[in-house]
């Protein structure tokens, strides 16, 4: 009895409809073979023989179904080519563009950084008490942080470093990061060749470097021997001890080497003297909130002892994961939030095509069901059909995404510790995968089963059915979401769109056009003073000057949007303030000619002057925003303030611009002679080119390079671009973003339009004899596209009113990147309902029109 | 299937030995399932001993083939048993049995030629 159970299991690995047909049969034979087989050792015998007849047999007939099931998929897709591109095109757009969407998403809030249990590292910053910030820290206050703090098992401190690098072929200037000794240790990367940073390193004598792997392949060429030998970072040498992982980034994507951090003993002196980062590694039980509470109240005691360098501050404790910008984590909302658009709206589309083509194959299916197809069969066939749309679609869908992937990179501006691009995320992708398949059983499989009673009953009826009212107002509910979806993004993209052109209507108060920009970043110690630096600038200056077709050329510290930072206290006479409290400003150190370069206008008194140089009265133009800010309604010029413990006259006012970018508030600007720079670290030295021409700026380009290879062949020259260029790329990832969400709304567009046509020529020709009778009886042609029209437009208006109270909800979410335009801008949403009207008329316009052709005798005697 | 879609008996030379045994099997007259194997057992001397897997994967295939049908004719009641399904050789079936008998015995013809088969050539 238990061997005929036993048998009767091992018939499941059959295929059903195999089972039926010879399951009876092979029971027998087993049965009667039963019979013939004595006691246990026969059994066993028998068994011996069973088993690797039936199961590879089993195999081999699963697998000649399928192939059989392959095959007629394959004949009905080639039967109707145009269902089969539209359902795989549908397919791979909602799967490419979720897969994109969410790889991105993953990779910016969720992929975990290149670090042993990078869970568990934090990043320590300062930050004002009442607004969210995150400032650099202080050595002083890095080092009572590390002596004070319980909950960390290590802390250890990193600045960002700009270094020319010389010794091999041509100066470059390159990104990379110094770090105290323990800091590889504490991320827990080991090297791959040679050593991490030892205390040893700490020391001033010791110069010493880690190279990136991508700095070791490009400009070593992977070469072990590596190690030892010594390349030049800015001027000094510096010993190659060790190559990190290819993997390996920190603290972003930019930095291609390490060097150690080297203290002043004077370091530790000035609180306000703040170039550091803090990153340290939780201790295993110590959640980040508890070391959050510590740090604050480490904070508060430090600040309580210097209240006047610390007022209002305190410590920022942050899972280093969590360290991504609130403005790029809402651009990857929209993108989220579209894409999940367009999946759902290719889904009710596939849903919507599925149904129409359920509905047109009734007829084959009842006849194959009374011809005796089982219903698993049915179920096993349509099954595989939706696994091959849905695997063309996923395979297209993954070759879109890959397409995708590269320009949604450009939409986050962030260089986290990762990958430029992020590898496809393939869980995502077979996610969006299983949920297009779904889409295609639910709406292609269930209905044909559930129908397949009523289609019995239809096939005796003859060729005539229904409408199918059930499943017409199903369909209709799919054209209503997607219209409601395609409203919300061009919403979306309406609202963004007019945020970007008031970006672009920004003045930032400079005049871009003709003018070339490079960056000669000056080799240090050897410029380290101005003396040392002033010959370079008159050379270069007054040779560029005169090249045909220069009209101004200048120095400046650093271009604005370039750069941002470079902000200074300033006490205005007769304000004293603690530091902390007092007005800050963009500080800049300019040579003559740096206003008519940029076209900044000057609005009272003079430029900066050849003779204002180090002996002489120290000067300051500063912008009108300092005066309105400072001297309200007094005349400016001549009127003093201390900056760098060195008082300064006023000499002249200039036109605010936007140093920050044109999305944000900029500091008042200050600028300063280039030879009155006392106090103030070189880093401010101009190292920025302007140079104003009267053509195309790029032309001038190669000679002032010669020229300033010939001034002093050690200058790395970087970043040759016209100042148009600067400005625009202030607005590129709006326009990626634009791009982005453009294409998605597009196709939600197209898609809701083809969903909204199919609807309606299947219901018109459904109607046919209906619209006959109607026509003889003397309905004139108007009367009939009225109606066809009306019933496109009665499902639009439905959808957009739907889609516009979605999309006010989405406008408040968007507010922060709206730059000033109303969530609920009126224009937009009249636009965008208006468009779903137009794309409603557009699609029923076929079929209203195949309706009037319909020949009322011809379609009465079909009757 | 119609026949016109048959493959070309020709085609489906050689034959798998399990085919050419079951043709032999109901050659004689129309058997069910167990009884195939059964013939086929005792004619090979036990040395084919057909599993019930092989057997129907294999007459799935000769019935789609044509080489093989289905009878509705049932034997006496008293003997028939409801379940079984019996088999009958087509005049496909008979004519690609034959053709592969052909075959086989021009092989040992030529084997014999070779001196690999005892007898004359």
């Amino acid at each position: 009895m238990t061997s005929l159970l036993l048998y009767r299991a091992l018939l499941l690995l059959y295929p059903a409809s195999w089972r039926a047909e010879y399951g009876d049969e092979m029971r027998a034979a087993f049965a009667a073979r039963l019979r013939g087989a004595s006691g246990f050792p026969g059994k066993l015998w028998l068994w011996l023989e069973v088993i690797p007849d039936l199961i590879p047999s089993a195999a081999a007939v699963q697998f000649d179904v399928l192939g059989q099931d392959l095959r007629y998929a394959a004949r009905t897709l080639r039967r109707s080519p145009s269902f089969a591109i539209a359902a795989v095109a549908i397919g791979a757009i909602g799967i490419g563009a979720t897969t994109a969407a969410f790889t991105m998403v993953d990779h910016v809030m969720i992929r975990p950084f290149p670090y042993v249990q990078a869970d568990r590292l934090v990043k320590l910053t300062e930050s004002p008490i009442d607004k969210p910030g995150d400032w650099d820290v202080s050595p002083a206050n890095y080092r009572d942080w590390k002596q004070m703090s319980r909950s960390f098992s290590g802390m250890e401190a990193y600045r960002s470093l700009s270094a020319d690098v010389s010794g091999q072929g041509e100066p470059r200037r390159l990104d990379g990061a110094s770090l105290t000794a323990g800091a590889l240790q504490l991320l827990g990367v080991r090297p791959l060749l040679g050593r991490w940073f030892t205390e040893a390193d700490d020391t001033d004598a010791a110069h010493c470097v880690i190279l990136s792997y991508g700095l070791w392949q490009s400009q070593y060429g992977g070469d072990a021997a590596v190690l030892g030998s010594v390349i030049r970072l800015d001027g000094r040498p510096h010993t190659i001890i060790g190559v990190m992982p290819r993997d390996f980034y920190f603290p972003n994507r930019t930095a291609l080497l390490w060097t150690t951090m080297h203290w002043a003993p004077d370091a530790f002196e000035d609180r306000t003297d703040t170039y550091i980062f803090g990153v340290a590694r939780l201790k295993p039980g110590v959640r980040v909130e508890e070391a959050r509470a510590e740090m604050r109240g480490i904070g508060a005691r430090i600040a309580r002892a210097y209240p006047q360098q610390l007022a209002n501050l305190t410590v920022r404790t942050i899972r280093l994961r969590d360290d991504v910008s609130p403005r790029s984590l809402l651009v990857l909302k929209v993108l989220s939030g579209a894409a999940l658009c367009v999946l759902l709206i290719a889904c009710t589309n596939l849903a919507n095509l599925l149904l129409a083509r359920a509905m047109v194959r009734r007829r084959e299916l009842s006849v194959r069901t009374a011809l005796g197809a089982g219903r698993e069969r049915l179920a096993r066939q349509m099954l595989t059909e939706s696994l091959i749309l849905t695997l063309a679609g996923g395979g297209l869908g993954w070759l879109l995404a890959h397409v995708m992937l590269p320009l949604l990179v450009k939409l986050i501006p962030v260089s986290l510790p990762l990958a430029e691009i992020p590898p496809l995320d393939h869980g995502i992708l077979i996610l969006a995968m299983v949920l297009v398949c779904a889409t295609g059983l639910g709406f292609g499989l269930i209905p044909a089963l559930r129908g397949q009673r009523q289609i019995l009953s239809g096939l005796r009826e003859g060729g005539r059915w229904g409408i199918g009212g059930a499943r017409q107002r199903l369909r209709s509910a799919l054209v209503m979401i997607e219209v409601a979806g395609s409203v919300m993004l061009l919403v979306g993209f309406g609202l963004l769109s007019r945020a970007l052109l008031r970006v672009e209507a920004v003045d930032p108060g400079f005049h871009a056009e003709h003018v070339l920009t490079l960056e000669t970043s000056l080799p240090m110690p050897r410029f380290e003073t101005e003396e040392a630096r002033d010959p370079f600038y008159r050379r270069v200056l007054s040779e560029t000057r005169r090249l045909p077709g220069v009209r101004v050329a200048s120095y400046i510290s650093f271009l604005p949007m370039v750069h941002g930072g470079g902000i200074w206290p300033v006490e205005i006479e007769g304000h004293p303030l603690d530091v902390a409290l007092r007005p800050r400003v963009s500080l800049r150190f300019v040579t003559p000619g740096f206003f008519s370069a940029m076209g900044i206008p000057l609005r009272m008194g003079r430029d900066v002057r050849e003779s204002d140089i180090h002996k002489q009265p120290y000067v300051a133009i500063v912008s009108q925003s300092f005066v309105n800010r400072h001297w309200p309604g007094l005349d400016p010029i001549g009127r003093h303030f201390t900056m760098a413990d060195v008082p300064r006259t006023v000499v002249g006012v200039a036109g605010d611009i936007r140093v920050r970018g044109l999305e944000r508030e900029s500091e008042p600007q200050v600028y300063l002679s280039w030879e009155q720079a006392d106090n103030v670290s070189s880093w401010y030295a101009p190292k920025d080119l302007v140079v104003r021409v009267s053509g195309d700026p790029l032309l001038l380009a190669p000679a002032i390079r010669r020229i300033i290879h010939e001034a002093d062949p050690e200058v790395p020259i970087s970043d040759v671009r016209p100042l148009d260029d600067i400005v625009s790329a202030e607005t590129e990832t709006r326009r990626v973003q634009l791009a982005v969400l453009g294409a998605f709304g597009a196709v939600a567009f197209l898609l809701a339009a083809v969903g909204i046509h199919s609807l309606l020529a299947f219901a018109v020709s459904q109607r046919t004899q209906e619209i006959g009778v109607r026509m003889a009886l003397g309905a004139k042609s108007r009367d009939i596209v009225g109606m066809t029209l009306f019933d496109g437009l009665k499902l639009a208006a439905i959808g957009i009113a739907a889609g516009v109270a979605i999309a006010l909800a989405e406008g408040s979410c968007l507010d922060s990147l709206l730059f000033g335009v109303a969530p609920y801008d009126l224009a937009t949403f009249a636009a965008a309902a208006a468009l779903a009207m137009l794309m409603t008329l557009a699609g029923s316009l076929i079929p209203a029109l195949r309706a009037v052709r319909i020949d009322p005798t011809a379609a009465i005697r079909a009757e | 299937m119609p026949a016109s879609q048959l493959p070309d008996p020709q085609s489906l030379l050689p034959l798998p030995t399990v085919t050419f045994h079951i043709l032999m099997a109901v050659a004689a007259g129309d058997r069910h399932g167990y009884a195939i194997i059964q013939d086929v057992a005792e004619r090979t001397g036990n040395r084919l001993r057909l599993g019930a897997g092989t057997l129907y994967r294999s007459l799935e295939r000769m019935l789609r083939q044509g080489l093989i049908e289905e009878t509705g004719d049932r034997p006496a009641p008293e003997i028939d048993d409801e379940r079984r399904r019996y088999y009958r050789i087509t005049r496909r079936g008979e004519a690609v049995a034959r053709a592969e008998a052909a075959r086989l015995t021009d092989l040992v013809r030529m084997a014999r030629a070779s001196g690999f088969a005892k007898g004359r050539a």
